[in-house]
């Protein structure tokens, strides 16, 4: 089964490669700084958070008297739930957005998540290295540690594929899927350590929020990225096992469904 | 390669009598099923050999078009087989997927992209993508400055840029200005001597029957028949003009022709025959003979007016020449049981040489759509032989009277070194 997907990726690579191209060069096309505006925005965030939050308001991460300690933390968290949010929202809506593509031509509908996975995975590639230029700038380069990017990267993305594939199947046959993630996010978002550290809430609410997959694994960038720590493998278990589940399903659902939803669309 | 085997083909669409019901058969388990299926395509088998040219036809809504996507994988199945072997290109949609802001050649090889080719290959094919379009500069403009016709144009080029094992026309023959049209017509006659098999949906006739060998007849999501053009159009025809109380029924004549007769009955044709200067009955005419075409017809119940048609098609039943009494102004009214009627139509014979048939109707009014008392296809077969005249091609005799005028002066002049 896997080994069939593969094989109608591969064919389809050309597609694939192309889809992902044209969509950067459609975003910008008519625009005059072209490629400069995919690094202007996270340089933009960067420097709001760095000023408002170290300059302006004087926020400290309890522990440490480091002025940029905190927007560091911010960047990292922000980064990485960028990419998750990103993958997710762009995943419920793949089959939905390319309705008419699906419905008139055929070729292998497993090509849709990959174009988002690698999109997303490129304009995150630039965002983090922008931020690791950010971070050689200010001589807070975190060392070796970064290399622990790569299996957390991979993992999230196993993580937002997985979700994404479940959302973007469930959301061709029940709308309402998608606007009821699009609140869910919300939540997820201020019940995960992003702009807050977990130290600063009480005991019962820390324990429970180690069931969000999420906060180990945003803990693991933050951690990266500001102590230039590896990260408790262990720790992200929990987040490898429930991404292993969602795609499984994933996978399963859209097998099942994928016929039935050209009818739908 | 080429070879398509369908068996027992069904396709059915669920319906939910609420959003709800679908939620519920989706989640309970071993729940009982909640939805109608309501069937589209029911118990289809044929097989079409490679290389061969299928027509398929059918009324809006027989289920042509879901059988199509069914073939080229856009739309799945519900039940029975799909067998296909070689690649499948289809002109369904053609300009789909083609993004206004790019220019055509990147419009091109987006559209390579979809169908599965690399890089290498759309920019190997790109020379003749370019010629064969014939859109000149435009190649290079942004897609939303082109006229559809333009992008037609491009999107047919595109997609016969290879030439497949196995083709899917949808009524796409009307690709651009009629210049075109002919030369996507001749690219897909090229495709099939080559050795493609084709597969057309088309409502016209003329086309189907030029470039077929076998139609497919769908008739309420059901293979109705599976039989030579002719013989399926044929038969079609007298589906459409199927009421209450109307018969088809089809007959073997000798040589191979299907005759089709149905109606209503009230008036029926009883004899045909093709005559002579002596009036004597003749099977065969020469070129620029006169004959006459008579046709007797006996009324079986009273009825307020009847019209007389005749068509001559050729042997691939394309109309030669057609008219009926209603155009000529001679309609009958008032007819009474039992009155016997015949009819004379004096003609010279302009055809040229072949084999020809003559279908003839018995109708209220123009069209045998709105009371068919009876249609006759094949009602007379006969040829045409040249003995007399110069040995000219095609189907008509214009009889050209040539005058040759030949300048000596100014050819005189023009050989003096």
């Amino acid at each position: 089964m896997l080994l069939s997907l593969y094989r109608s990726l591969h064919g389809y690579r050309g597609f694939i490669l192309g889809s992902v191209q044209r969509e950067f060069q459609a975003r910008y096309r008519n625009s005059l700084f072209g490629a400069l505006w995919p690094i202007f925005n996270p340089l933009s965030m960067i420097i709001v958070y760095t000023v408002i939050f170290s300059h302006i308001m004087r926020a400290r991460l309890p522990g440490v008297d480091d002025g940029m300690a905190y927007s560091i933390y911010l960047c990292a968290g922000l980064l990485a739930w960028g990419l998750f949010s990103e993958i997710t929202l762009r995943s419920q809506n793949m089959f939905l957005d390319n309705a008419n593509l699906l419905k008139k031509i055929s070729f292998p509908r497993i090509c849709m998540p990959v174009i988002v996975l690698i999109n997303a995975g490129i304009n995150f590639a630039i965002i983090i290295s922008l931020f690791l230029g950010f971070l050689l700038v200010t001589g807070r380069w975190p060392g070796m540690a970064l290399l622990a990017l790569i299996p957390l990267i991979a993992l999230q993305m196993m993580f937002c594929a997985g979700l994404g594939m479940v959302l973007g199947v469930l959301n061709v046959f029940f709308r309402d899927v998608g606007q009821l993630f699009g609140i869910c996010l919300q939540f997820w978002f201020w019940l995960t350590p992003i702009v807050y550290p977990i130290t600063i809430l009480p005991e019962w609410l820390q324990s429970l929020l180690r069931f969000n997959p999420l906060t180990n694994l945003i803990a693991s960038y933050q951690n990266v990225f500001l102590y230039g720590q590896w990260p408790a493998w262990s720790s992200l278990l929990p987040a490898f096992l429930i991404g292993a589940a969602f795609c499984a399903f994933g996978l399963h659902l859209f097998r099942q469904r994928v016929g039935e939803m050209v009818d739908e669309l | 390669m080429g070879h398509i085997r369908v068996t027992g083909l069904g396709k059915a669409y669920k319906q939910y009598p609420s959003r709800w019901s679908r939620l519920a058969e989706w989640l309970i388990p071993f729940s009982r099923l909640r939805h109608n299926q309501h069937w589209v395509l029911q118990d289809l088998s044929f097989e079409i050999p490679a290389g061969q040219a299928v027509g398929i036809v059918g009324v809006n809504g027989a289920g042509k078009s879901t059988l199509l996507k069914m073939i080229t994988g856009t739309s799945r199945q519900t039940c029975g087989n799909i067998e296909l072997s070689g690649r499948v290109a289809a002109l369904l949609e053609l300009g789909m997927g083609f993004h206004p802001d790019f220019t055509g050649r990147q419009n091109a090889v987006m559209a390579g992209q979809l169908l599965g080719m690399q890089l290498e290959e759309i920019k190997a094919l790109m020379p003749q993508i370019e010629s064969f379009a014939e859109i000149g500069e435009a190649i290079d403009h942004p897609v939303r400055t082109y006229s559809s016709g333009m992008q037609m144009r491009l999107a047919f080029s595109v997609a016969t840029a290879r030439r497949p094992d196995i083709l899917i026309v949808d009524e796409a023959l009307s690709v651009g200005d009629a210049y075109f049209q002919h030369k996507s017509f001749e690219r897909i006659r090229s495709f099939r001597e080559a050795g493609t098999t084709l597969l057309i949906v088309s409502h016209d006739r003329s086309a189907i029957q030029s470039i077929c060998d076998t139609a497919i007849l769908l008739d309420g999501g059901r293979l109705a028949m599976h039989d030579r053009p002719e013989a399926v159009l044929d038969y079609y025809n007298a589906l459409l003009a199927e009421r209450e109380g109307q018969t088809v029924r089809q007959e073997m004549l000798s040589g191979g022709h299907v005759q089709t007769v149905s109606g209503t009955g009230e008036a029926g044709i009883v004899r045909v025959r093709l005559l002579d200067e002596s009036e004597c009955s003749i099977e065969a005419a020469e070129v620029g003979q006169s004959v006459v075409l008579a046709v007797d017809v006996e009324v079986r119940q009273d009825i307020e007016r009847l019209v007389l048609g005749f068509m001559i098609k050729d042997r691939l039943g394309q109309p030669m020449y057609g008219i009926n009494t209603h155009r000529q102004n001679q309609a009958l009214e008032n007819l009474c049981a039992g009155e016997r009627i015949t009819y004379r139509f004096a003609f010279v014979m302009g055809l040229g040489k072949g084999n020809y048939s003559i279908a003839l109707s018995l109708s209220r009014l123009d069209s045998h759509l709105d009371r068919n008392y009876e249609w006759r296809d094949f009602g007379l077969v006969f040829h045409v032989i040249n003995n007399r005249r110069e040995d000219f091609v095609g189907c008509s005799w214009l009889n050209a009277q040539t005058t040759i005028s030949r300048d000596t002066e100014v050819s005189r002049v023009e050989h003096t070194p």
